[in-house]
């Protein structure tokens, strides 16, 4: 059993957790993710790490509710206990310093999984330009920390409510443009498909290497059942342990995708029942 | 020839049939479909045995059980006598009753097989341990602490046999499991209908109770290695069991479509997660009415009959072979055949087709016939040309097979492992590290649970020895 020991809301459906589980905090690695399951009915689901404290032996997660499991964990507070958390799993960011700017993306609630990667790679030696962007200002969230963890920081928001309107990829090209494509040696890109996709589109056209998180969807994570394959530069690739993290311009995204909607009718039956279970609207966490 | 000890009786030629759901209702449920002897047809079906002076049944058990002297107790109703007599070599004869392929082992050997059906061995086995199960499990005696630290990577058959004769022998066992749950393949692979998971559940209880500390949730590779557990975690010796779980796939076009599963996420939805409870367990699964599983051995079999259960309207094995080959356990192809499950041999598909949205519409295949023997003595298949058709299908369990999985071989020093990535292990089960012993699917390549069962054992014996000499 795994001990939540803080919580935070961020906005009505995006919420960080600091739970206890010294030994992934001990071994963690930014970059990788832990699988969690809440009660003995539960589904197995992969978060990433968004934070880890080695010595208080915690890992903070950041989510967003978009199904029964994230729902469920939403309304967990401090001190109720997570029956399994198992990590760190998955392969860490790959790290160095590199020749010119790096420049990092967090769209929505990928904001949280980019924020350790971004702090290696400032520590490492790096001049790190990080972008955050969400559809609106009140979803925006560490601001502060992402300031904290990069060189320089731009913000913006689809509806301009928060800093400026528009998409990350329009201050990415400002920046690309600005830089010169040949002094950005890596982006790397964390967020709502769609939102890697364009980052991808656009930086392919500048020949700017794109490193992307895929989250396909899985049950083990430790490469045994193979549910979360994808297709890369044409190969067969396990998400859980050759991943997360690929070259964005060698991913098939049509098919992940694609093998991403394979349960949808499902998970809404699944939040149905869960919601109908006590009829307050309550959602019936168990 | 092996005489009979006494002089002859009278033989029944048959074996005692073992007591089953319907074949058409259990089809429709997850419940066990073989319901077991009652204690009446135990003590007729051990009356059968001749009780063979030269015991010839022992030499087909990979762990040697006592087959004469275990069933001689049974035919005098010494249930009790019974057990301990199996339990001496065999630490889960629950599980073995159910899932070992008797006709290859045991059976194969026995004399009452030369003429008629031989001794039900594992149905008696079963039997015994059920009856244990039911009217408590007796703990065993364990030996005073030695204060040697042994670590267990993996929790199936080999790693709980290595763990519970390493706890006996008073070293302190430390198990490792990637799951949440300790068991291996019989938790997540090895469907409910055919070995329930309270059983295995029961015998993971009786490890806790002789002092075994099972730590779930820990994948060794990535928490931490074997090295580290040795040189900082101060384990005297490991004992490497991860089985094989990495599926194999048949690399055709069309195999990342949706509706196209492993036969270890089929199965591990179902079984581990409880997706046959969905909407009550959370995790779900989803398949259409026409199942193509591929593949002829007893993982097949599981996920065609378990498509069934999940309320499949036609569920087919496709087999490169014919059925004289079948890799399966003889009864589980029995039992499926009766379920209900179609069998296409001899057939190989060649592409997956799908529809614009990615979900499986039907599969290419290519009729086959068999030619000469290769190099495993089996018929080799081959290609008939131009017999390409299209199955009408609309989900594919590809189950052709699984390899060992790298995350502790890739991140352990100077492990010794084969071509195809399978850890190198002598006869003793030591590996080519110090300290260091393997078994299981991880050495073998996909094989049994009573071969699992017995490396566990072996390395039992062999850890002993090197923590004495140390
Ligand atoms: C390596 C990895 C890291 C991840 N890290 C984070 C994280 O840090 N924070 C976070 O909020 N989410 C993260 N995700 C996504 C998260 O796992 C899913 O949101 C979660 O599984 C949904 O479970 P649910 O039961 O609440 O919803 P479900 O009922 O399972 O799904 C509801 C909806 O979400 C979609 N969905 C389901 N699974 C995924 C998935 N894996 N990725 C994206 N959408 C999905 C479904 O298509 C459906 O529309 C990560 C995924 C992976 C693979
Ligand atoms: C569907 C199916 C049906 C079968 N039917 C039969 C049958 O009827 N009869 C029969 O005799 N055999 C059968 N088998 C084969 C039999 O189950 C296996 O041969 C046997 O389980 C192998 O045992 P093992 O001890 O090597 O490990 P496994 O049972 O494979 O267990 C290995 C364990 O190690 C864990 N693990 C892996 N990597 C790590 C890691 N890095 N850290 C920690 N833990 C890890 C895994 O999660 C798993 O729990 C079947 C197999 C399958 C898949
Ligand atoms: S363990 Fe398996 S092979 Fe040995 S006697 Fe029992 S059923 Fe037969
Ligand atoms: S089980 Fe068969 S071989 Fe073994 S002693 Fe009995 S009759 Fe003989
Ligand atoms: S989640 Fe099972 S192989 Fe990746």
């Amino acid at each position: 059993m795994y001990k939540i020991l803080e919580k935070q809301v961020f906005s009505p459906i995006i919420k960080e957790l600091v739970v206890e589980a010294p030994k992934v905090a001990k071994s963690c690695k930014s970059g990788q993710f832990i699988i969690l399951r809440i009660h003995e009915e539960g589904e197995r689901i992969p978060l990433t790490i968004a934070d880890y404290d080695r010595e208080k032996g915690t890992i903070t997660i950041v989510f967003q509710e978009v199904g029964k499991t994230t729902t469920q964990l939403g309304q967990m507070e401090v001190g109720d206990y997570i029956k399994d958390f198992v990590g760190p799993l998955g392969e860490p960011s790959h790290i160095e310093k590199f020749d010119g700017t790096v420049v990092v993306v967090g769209g929505g609630v990928g904001i949280a999984p980019v924020h350790p990667i971004a702090r290696d790679l400032k520590e490492a030696g790096n001049n790190v330009i990080g972008i955050i962007g969400s559809r609106s200002g009140d979803l925006l969230f560490w601001e502060d920390k992402m300031r904290d963890a990069c060189s320089e920081l731009q913000v913006t928001t689809d509806d301009g409510s928060y800093v400026r309107k528009g998409f990350v990829t329009d201050v990415l090209k400002e920046i690309i443009e600005a830089k010169g494509k040949e002094n950005i040696p890596l982006v790397l890109a964390i967020g709502p498909q769609p939102m890697m996709r364009a980052v991808c589109n656009l930086t392919k056209e500048y020949g700017v290497k794109t490193v992307v998180s895929l989250n396909a969807t899985m049950v083990d994570g430790t490469g045994m059942c193979g549910c979360c394959r994808v297709s890369i530069a044409g190969a067969t690739k396990f998400v859980c342990v050759d991943g997360p993290e690929f070259d964005g311009h060698d991913v098939d995204w049509f098919e992940l995708s694609r093998r991403g909607g394979i349960f949808r009718d499902k998970e809404q039956k699944a939040m149905e029942h869960h919601v109908c279970k006590c009829g307050s609207g309550c959602g019936g966490a168990k | 020839m092996t005489e009979a000890k006494k002089p002859k009786k009278e033989i029944k030629p048959v074996k005692n049939p073992m007591p089953a759901q319907d074949a058409l209702v259990r089809a429709k449920n997850f419940s066990e479909v073989a319901t077991g002897y009652t204690q009446e047809t135990v003590i007729d079906e051990a009356k059968r045995c001749l009780q063979c002076r030269k015991e010839p049944c022992r030499q087909g058990c990979p762990v040697e059980v006592d087959i004469p002297a275990f069933i001689g107790l049974v035919a005098e109703g010494d249930f009790t006598g019974a057990i301990s007599k199996i339990k001496e070599k065999n630490a889960l004869p629950a599980v073995c009753g159910r899932v070992c392929p008797q006709e290859a082992q045991c059976e194969k050997y026995c004399t009452l097989g030369k003429k008629h059906d031989p001794v039900g061995i594992g149905r008696i086995e079963r039997f015994c341990a059920d009856w244990e199960l039911a009217t408590g499990v007796k703990v065993p005696e364990v030996a005073p602490p030695t204060g040697k630290r042994v670590a267990i990577v993996g929790s199936g058959p080999g790693g709980l046999t290595c763990a519970a004769d390493l706890a006996k022998l008073g070293h302190k066992v430390v198990m490792f499991e990637a799951l949440h749950v300790a068991g291996g393949v019989l938790m997540y692979g090895i469907p409910e209908f055919r070995l329930p998971k309270a059983v295995v559940q029961a015998e993971v209880e009786n490890l806790r109770k002789i002092g075994v500390e099972i730590e779930v949730n820990s994948v060794v590779g990535k928490f931490t290695t074997v090295d580290a557990l040795m040189e900082e975690q101060g384990f005297d010796a490991v004992y490497i069991g991860t089985g094989a779980g990495l599926p194999y796939f048949m690399n055709i076009p069309g195999e990342n479509a949706c509706g196209v599963y492993s036969a270890n996420e089929f199965l591990t939805r179902t079984n581990l997660m409880k997706a046959y409870q969905f909407p009550d367990c959370d995790t779900p699964i989803k398949l259409g009415k026409k199942v193509a599983v591929l593949g002829g051995g007893n993982v097949a079999m599981d996920s065609a009959r378990t498509a069934l259960r999940l309320g499949a309207e036609e569920s087919y094995i496709v087999y490169r072979r014919s059925h004289e080959e079948l890799p399966a356990r003889k009864e589980e192809a029995e039992h499926a055949e009766e379920e209900g499950v179609k069998f296409a041999f001899l057939t190989s598909p060649t592409e997956i087709v799908q529809n614009e949205d990615g979900w499986v519409t039907g599969m290419k295949c290519l009729k086959y016939e068999l030619g000469e023997p290769d190099a495993s003595g089996r018929r080799r298949p081959v290609a008939i040309e131009g017999s390409e058709f299209l199955m009408d299908i609309d989900t594919v369990v590809v189950a052709i097979g699984q390899g060992p999985n790298p995350l502790v071989p890739r991140t352990t020093k100077g492990l010794e492992l084969t071509k195809r990535g399978n850890i190198v292990a002598d006869e003793k089960a030591a590996t080519s590290k110090p300290g260091v012993y393997a078994g299981g699917d991880v050495v073998t390549g996909a094989a049994t649970v009573i071969l699992a069962m017995g490396a566990g054992r072996t390395a039992a014996n062999s850890i002993h020895e090197y923590l004495s000499s140390k």
